[in-house]
């Protein structure tokens, strides 16, 4: 039962990324789609045809596949609502990120795989935030991991109960960034775009069409989902599950949970409203400064030890 | 079988091996490489014996004075011996095939496997003499090899490699010559023994050689500069050995000095190697992702190997001062976790570039593209070697690295605030440098094996033979092996931590699984890929029920409604490492020098011309002022080699005297 959880991620990713777009129509005064609109996206997705370039190799169709997959196993070693499952030993979060990684390593490739300049400009930028992203991640990721000794992210999600130390709120805000830029949101990048000069992580996916355009985009809107899971798992875990699972846990947690969510992508939502797109050679300042944020983090950690 | 005896028949297969391959027979001679072969077997088999017994001496010449012969193994170069044989292996499976095409087979015969059996000599040594001797060997002979295509630049590439390892070897003497001081014994095992009497701050000074003269071998930054001239001139069997093994003895010498006749030294002792260590990744990293010559770019990967690898070291060094053996074992695992894949993914990356080379007459991925559709086997090969090395699971390269990430973390547990707070940065850097190796790497194989060939030699490219495939195969499976198996290879591993650390490290859970209890962390690749497979099916299942059967037409790549896309519109490797290079100015020093010559100016554009340079920074601010210093002086010394018979019989009279009276 506890091991079905990351069937959550599973169903509810697309309801996320339609509640984050209803947040941010509601913001700028207009109606927005309706929340279910991701699902239909997908379900039209999958029953089209598709059209494939001459120019791509088994990477290009091996790809979609491989990206939904390791997102899905992804989800299934963390905790979502509950830190008591099958798989707790191996929640390990280094190899979440490198999970992720795998996935990023084979859509940048499947980029490059069809030969189109617009391909290869979103593998590049892709790669390039990766580089700017990672270090910046796993520092802050390392501050709460110290603090609970463990980089287990169900240990550390028992164990974290100070979440107003300095420290804290400091690796916090660098993960937030973190996750704007991996997820691909305003002031990172555009997920509304397909102008050319500006976009990221569409210029990857610009050849792809049908099923494996809906698996790309499905694994997308999972790994947003994690990474926001992620981030209440280490900063708020307060209201998971640490033993088994009953009916009212299930409900109380699940509760809680959804709350969490909730204002997750009211939070993204917010920022994306407010903020304008910075131009790519910006970026270096802004994830910069987060690194700089999370190097204090893990700085005040080991002198003040809280 | 004894491991004597299997130390014996090892040697004589490749000193047979080497006397084969001069045999005028071109049939015949090809089979040396099976011979070595069969000699890289069973000095695996030697190699796993001194892993799992107590150490024993193999040969020793019947002397009895100082300068004897004397072969001696224990767990560290059983395991060294291990990794030795494993790339071995494979390259020689792989020379059957491509040496034909090299030419001057019988010399390359000769000059292969005298060298493989000097790096066995190199870690089994037992005395002074005989690693130094061993040591020289080695470097002469892949001198020979380095240059063995006899052109102009591989000739200068062999020169610096020359000056460089010559100059570490002038440390070593040095550091051993302070240890025979003061231990009064030529004996490795004598000088362990009477390390107490070293003095504090010569040992500090024996620390110090070492670093610079193991490291020169190794390629730490700033001592790296001939490593990526020497590997990507040699012929690309050579290429894969040097990089994947021959660097790897100058961490064996480190570990053997540093950490065992030595013993634990001071904190900063880790520190120092710690920093040398983060340093040499991310640099090495980062310029390996601005070569666009793709066995450069792999050679500068080794400096960054290397680096991740002197990471685990470091930090079980820091352990090691603090009296926490269990957590120096986990760190030392980790480093000669990664030694081990190092030798794996390198390998068959250098083999897999070799066979591109072989086929497609050119390095530069710029001349590229395409490869995947006419060498299927050679790219997917490349692939997996590439996802090893950008550390990304289920392969190997994820496995090391995760341990060396475990072992930055607990880094808060060590004695002093600096280590606390330097082991999770450099675990930053170690992030950062696993981004800019998969970005790196995507860029090698992306715009090597993907898209549309960038000329006619990638466009004609050939599959390489059977053998070659053969080669790449055995490792691509290794890779994958020692992914998923990470428990059955730590217990194979941990005895040589065991016996420099005194501590097992991590509890045996399986061979699919690693556990750390320190940290209770686990890892379990294979359950990872197990749940891969299956969701992989389900997948597929799930969408043809929910999609049902659709059609795919394949047309070409969208061109913006123009007439074609051409190979030239494709991004190039330039263009996809600009973002990188234009971030981090500060550190490469980009010069670009634009050149528009007109018909009319300014409508007309006749021709663009575009030259983009990075500065390479240790060799135009360190390397050329020193020889550019010793050229201006060399000429001063001349004054002494007059070439006048007499002065230099008044030499030879001047220094006997010197030594009479000074020499009692």
């Amino acid at each position: 039962m506890e091991a079905l959880q990351f069937i959550i991620i599973l169903i509810f990713s697309p309801m996320l990324q339609g509640l984050i777009k209803k947040f941010k129509a509601n913001m700028q005064g207009r109606l927005g789609p309706g929340i279910f609109q991701t699902y239909y996206d997908l379900a039209r997705l999958l029953k089209k045809d598709m059209v494939v370039s001459n120019v791509t190799s088994w990477i290009f169709r091996a790809t979609p596949y491989i990206v939904f997959i390791s997102t899905l196993a992804a989800s299934m070693i963390v905790p979502v609502i509950t830190a008591q499952y099958p798989f707790v030993a191996v929640s390990d979060v280094i190899a979440l990120i490198y999970i992720f990684g795998l996935a990023r390593f084979f859509m940048a490739l499947a980029g490059l795989d069809a030969g189109t300049a617009f391909g290869g400009e979103g593998s590049s930028r892709e790669m390039t935030v990766a580089v700017l992203v990672e270090p910046m991640m796993v520092l802050s990721i390392f501050t709460a991991a110290i603090s609970a000794g463990s980089t287990n992210l169900a240990m550390i999600a028992k164990t974290q109960n100070i979440f107003y130390s300095p420290s804290h709120v400091l690796a916090f805000s660098a993960f937030i960034v973190a996750v704007i830029a991996e997820t691909g949101r305003i002031p990172v990048d555009n997920p509304d775009t397909h102008l050319e000069l500006t976009m990221i992580h569409e210029g990857m996916l610009l050849e792809y069409s049908g099923r494996y355009l809906a698996l790309m985009e499905w694994a997308h809107y999972m790994k947003q989902m994690l990474l926001f899971t992620i981030a209440v798992d280490i900063f708020f875990p307060f209201g998971i599950v640490a033993g088994a699972l009953g009916i009212t846990g299930f409900a109380a947690s699940f509760g809680i949970y959804t709350g969490k969510m909730l204002f997750m992508c009211f939070l993204m939502a917010l920022i994306e409203s407010t903020r304008a797109k910075m131009r790519f050679f910006q970026l270096p300042s802004l994830l910069g400064g987060a690194f700089v944020l999370s190097a204090l983090s893990l700085l005040i950690y080991i002198m003040m030890g809280r | 079988m004894e491991t004597e005896s299997l130390f014996f028949i090892g040697v004589l297969c490749f000193l047979s091996a080497a006397a084969l391959s001069l045999l005028p027979m071109p049939k015949v001679r090809s089979f040396n490489y099976i011979l070595s072969t069969v000699g890289a077997i069973i000095f695996a088999a030697t190699g796993l014996n001194l892993m799992t017994g107590s150490p024993e001496i193999l040969f020793s010449s019947p002397l009895n004075s100082m300068m004897d012969f004397v072969y001696r193994g224990d767990a560290l170069s059983g395991f060294f011996v291990i990794v030795i044989s494993i790339l071995t292996c494979a390259v020689s499976i792989y020379s059957i095939g491509y040496s034909k095409d090299v030419g001057r087979a019988a010399l390359m015969g000769v000059l292969y496997n005298v060298f493989i059996l000097s790096m066995y000599a190199v870690v089994l040594s037992g005395n002074i003499v005989t690693f130094l001797i061993s040591w020289e060997t080695m470097s002469v002979v892949s001198y020979f090899l380095v240059t063995f295509s006899r052109d102009e630049k591989s000739v200068k590439a062999g020169l610096v490699y020359a000056v460089m390892t010559h100059l570490g070897t002038a440390f070593i003497i040095a550091v051993f010559m302070i240890l025979y001081k003061y231990t009064g014994s030529m004996d490795f095992s004598g000088m362990k023994e009477f390390s107490a009497r070293i003095p504090l701050h010569l040992k500090d000074l024996i620390f110090v050689f070492s670093i610079i003269g193991f490291g020169t071998k190794a390629g730490i930054i700033p001592l790296h500069t001939w490593l990526p001239r020497a590997h990507p001139a040699a012929p690309s069997n050579i290429s894969a050995l040097m990089s994947g093994v021959m660097i790897k003895t100058g961490i064996y010498g480190f570990i053997r000095v540093s950490m065992d006749i030595v013993g634990s030294g001071p904190e900063w002792w880790g520190m120092v190697i710690v920093v040398v260590g983060a340093v040499s990744s991310v640099l090495g990293v980062m310029y390996a992702l601005m070569e666009h010559d793709l066995k450069r770019l792999l050679a500068y990967h080794s400096v960054e190997n290397i680096g991740i690898i002197l990471l685990g070291v470091g930090a079980s060094m820091v352990f090691m001062s603090g009296g926490f053996y269990k957590l120096s074992a986990i760190a030392l695992i980790a480093g000669l976790y990664h030694t081990l894949n190092h030798a794996v993914f390198k390998g068959l990356l250098f083999l897999g570039a070799g066979a591109v080379l072989h086929t497609a007459k050119t390095r530069n991925m710029e001349e590229l593209g395409g490869l995947l559709k006419v060498m299927p086997y050679t790219g997917l090969f490349f692939l997996i070697g590439s996802i090893s090395i950008c550390a990304l699971p289920p392969f190997n390269g994820f496995v090391s690295e995760w341990l060396t990430f475990q072992s930055m973390l607990i880094g808060f547990r060590s004695s002093s605030a600096i280590s606390k707070i330097l082991l999770p940065l450099c675990g930053a850097a170690l992030a950062l440098t696993g981004a800019l190796a998969a970005a790196c790497f995507v860029k090698a194989f992306g715009i090597s094996f993907l898209g549309m060939p960038r000329s006619g030699h990638a466009e004609h490219a050939r599959e390489a033979s059977f053998s070659m495939k053969t080669g790449m195969a055995f490792l691509a499976l290794l890779c994958l092996l020692f992914g998923i198996f990470p428990g059955a290879v730590v217990s194979v591993i941990s005895p040589a931590s065991f016996l420099l650390t005194g501590s097992y490290g991590m509890e045996a859970s399986g061979p699919g699984v690693l556990r750390i209890g320190e940290t209770l962390s686990a890892l379990s690749p294979l359950a990872l890929l197990v749940t891969m497979v299956i969701m992989s099916f389900a997948t597929m299942v799930f969408i043809r029920i929910a999609g049902g059967k659709r059609r795919t037409e394949h047309r070409d790549s969208w061109d913006c409604g123009m007439p074609a896309l051409t190979p030239r519109m494709q991004y190039s490797a330039a263009a996809f490492t600009k973002p990188i290079r234009l971030i981090f100015k500060k550190i490469y020093m980009p010069t670009r020098e634009v050149k528009i010559s007109y018909l009319l100016k300014p409508f007309f554009v006749k021709a663009i011309e575009y030259r983009g340079e990075i500065t390479p920074f240790f060799e135009q601010y360190i390397y050329s002022p020193v020889t550019d210093f010793i050229h201006k002086h060399a000429g001063k010394i001349r004054l002494l080699q007059s070439g006048s018979l007499h002065l230099y019989l008044g030499y030879i009279l001047i220094t006997l005297i010197a030594l009479l009276v000074f020499g009692t």
